[in-house]
């Protein structure tokens, strides 16, 4: 089957610190790939290239037969398609809840204001939060926006969902609420590339655990495998440190 | 040496860089805590109203006369400030967005403008336009000073507008284009509105200021506030009459101002923003 995702020969440096060493990465539809490793490791630069917040200096990412790393292409089709959590939720704080999941479908897909509205108000059902349409962001928790967050993602009917570390910004029992959507989302058949280090969520929703180091993949594997038999030394070390 | 570290200039350089800084010649805000009674800005405000009022009730001659004669020139003066505010925020838009670009050519243009403007003495911004480029262009006075002023106070208005656009978190501009928004979608739906916020009390302070500085015209015989009071005391000698008078009405508007932007300020203080 053709993969969904395919990164070839990923290569990134910023200054003097390579970033990214020639990471090659597939991906297939429906999968959950969770990317964990050290700060720095160059597991956020990876996933951010994928909608190309951040450009690869050489190396070509596919989505869907899409090419990312194209200058011609026509990044913003492609980014419709990618919806993104990030660690810092990034919500509007101007806007109110509804307006946060309805901005992009009316101003990207022209999607009439009552139906967008309509999507948005099912969204927020399925995150939990029905009764949070009109709160601002600054009267939410850290967990309810970040659950907003993913509706508004979702709200562009993406293919692939990308998370950059979603829950390292969050108290401790918030954390859950959030893990739980997301692991409703896999269920759902939802492609995510997760960068995280929720070993519980690995174990309930991923396909498979990527372990990246200096820039490179050092270890992937599905995560029982993973967690109780990794086989690099290097992977052993980091998961002492974490486990 | 013993002279030099005694030297208060010299003095200044050794405290740390202070967290907020005040572009403009300073226009009295108010700081919180001082706001009783007797605070600096009640001190001076009622007190330039009381001044006024005993003048005009009990010196008639020639300070009531004074006063019934300034109002037109009171209008132009707003009218002035007014317009150049607005021509000012138009081009300090651009000339902003223009600063932030990522094309080399139009960062250029606009950051040679604004480093081009500011080095320039306003009045003599306000000579060259009316004067110098007079010979080409013959521009009524009031035109030249609107032009004038629109064109230097665009200048920092600019500075202001890039500085807010870049204060707002780099995550923003991020979830938006992670969204699919184009760059001026973005800028336009979730960046401005943001910026607004953070923007209106400096903005205020400008709008004080130009309303000083719009003082100025009076040479380009614009008819304002301060043209009014020296025709008034060029005929009837009361040269100090006229100019207290003057300098009284500038101030009682000038601290009125200040006292919104400051108000302005402590809102957006208190609910960070304003939905």
């Amino acid at each position: 089957m053709e993969p969904f995702i395919s990164i070839r020969g990923a290569r990134k440096t910023y200054g003097k610190v390579e970033a990214l060493r020639g990471v090659d990465l597939e991906v297939h539809k429906g999968e959950v790939v969770l990317i964990i490793g050290p700060s720095g490791s160059g597991k956020s630069t990876l996933l951010r290239s994928v909608n190309r917040l951040e450009r690869l200096d050489s190396g070509t990412i596919y989505i869907d037969g899409d090419c990312v790393t194209d200058d011609k292409a026509d990044i913003r089709q492609i980014r419709e398609e990618v919806g993104m959590v990030f660690q810092s939720f990034n919500l509007f704080p101007h806007l109110s809840v509804l307006e946060n999941i309805t901005l992009a479908p009316t101003t990207v897909k022209k999607v009439a204001a009552i139906e967008a509205e309509e999507i948005a108000l099912r969204l927020l059902k399925k995150v939990g939060l029905s009764d949070k349409a009109q709160a601002y962001p600054d009267q939410l928790s850290g967990g309810q926006q970040q659950r907003v967050a993913i509706a508004r993602a979702l709200a562009m009917n993406p293919k692939v969902m990308l998370f950059d570390e979603p829950t390292s910004a969050l108290d401790p029992e918030m954390i859950k609420e959030v893990l739980d959507v997301m692991t409703a989302l896999a269920r759902e058949g939802m492609t995510m590339l997760v960068v995280s280090h929720e070993m519980g969520f690995a174990r309930a929703a991923a396909n498979r655990v990527i372990f990246m180091d200096q820039g490179q993949i050092i270890e992937s594997a599905p995560p029982d495998e993973f967690f109780t038999n990794p086989k690099e030394d290097r992977t052993k070390r980091f998961l002492e440190h974490i486990l | 040496m013993e002279q030099k570290k005694t030297d208060p200039g010299q003095e200044e350089e050794l405290i740390p860089l202070p967290t907020h800084i005040n572009v403009t010649d300073g226009t009295l805000i108010p700081q919180k805590g001082e706001q009783g009674a007797l605070s600096a800005w009640n001190i001076s405000f009622f007190g330039a109203l009381a001044v006024l009022g005993i003048l005009v009730i009990f010196f008639p001659d020639p300070y009531r006369k004074i006063l019934s004669f300034v109002p037109d020139g009171l209008m132009v003066t707003f009218g002035v400030t007014v317009s150049a505010i607005f021509f000012a925020l138009i081009i300090g838009l651009f000339a902003g967005l223009g600063r932030i670009s990522q094309i080399t050519i139009v960062n250029r243009i606009a950051t040679v403008y604004v480093e081009v403007i500011r080095g320039i003495p306003l009045l003599v911004q306000l000579f060259y336009i009316y004067y110098a480029l007079g010979n080409w262009v013959k521009l009524s006075g009031p035109a030249a000073a609107i032009l004038a002023m629109s064109i230097c106070y665009g200048a920092y208005m600019a500075e202001i507008f890039r500085a807010g656009i870049q204060s707002i978190p780099k995550g923003q501009m991020e979830a938006a284009l992670a969204l699919g928004l184009s760059r001026s979608q973005a800028m336009r739906k979730v960046i401005l509105p943001q910026t607004i916020k953070v923007i209106l009390p400096p903005i205020g302070n400008e709008f004080i200021a130009l309303l000083k500085d719009s003082s100025l015209v009076s040479i380009l015989a614009v008819a304002d506030l301060l043209r009014r009071g020296r025709e008034y005391a060029s005929t009837s000698f009361r040269y100090f009459e006229s100019y207290t008078v003057i300098a009284l009405i500038y101030l009682v508007m000038t601290l009125f101002f200040s006292r919104l932007v400051a108000m302005m300020e402590e809102r957006l203080r208190h609910r960070g923003t304003l939905h």
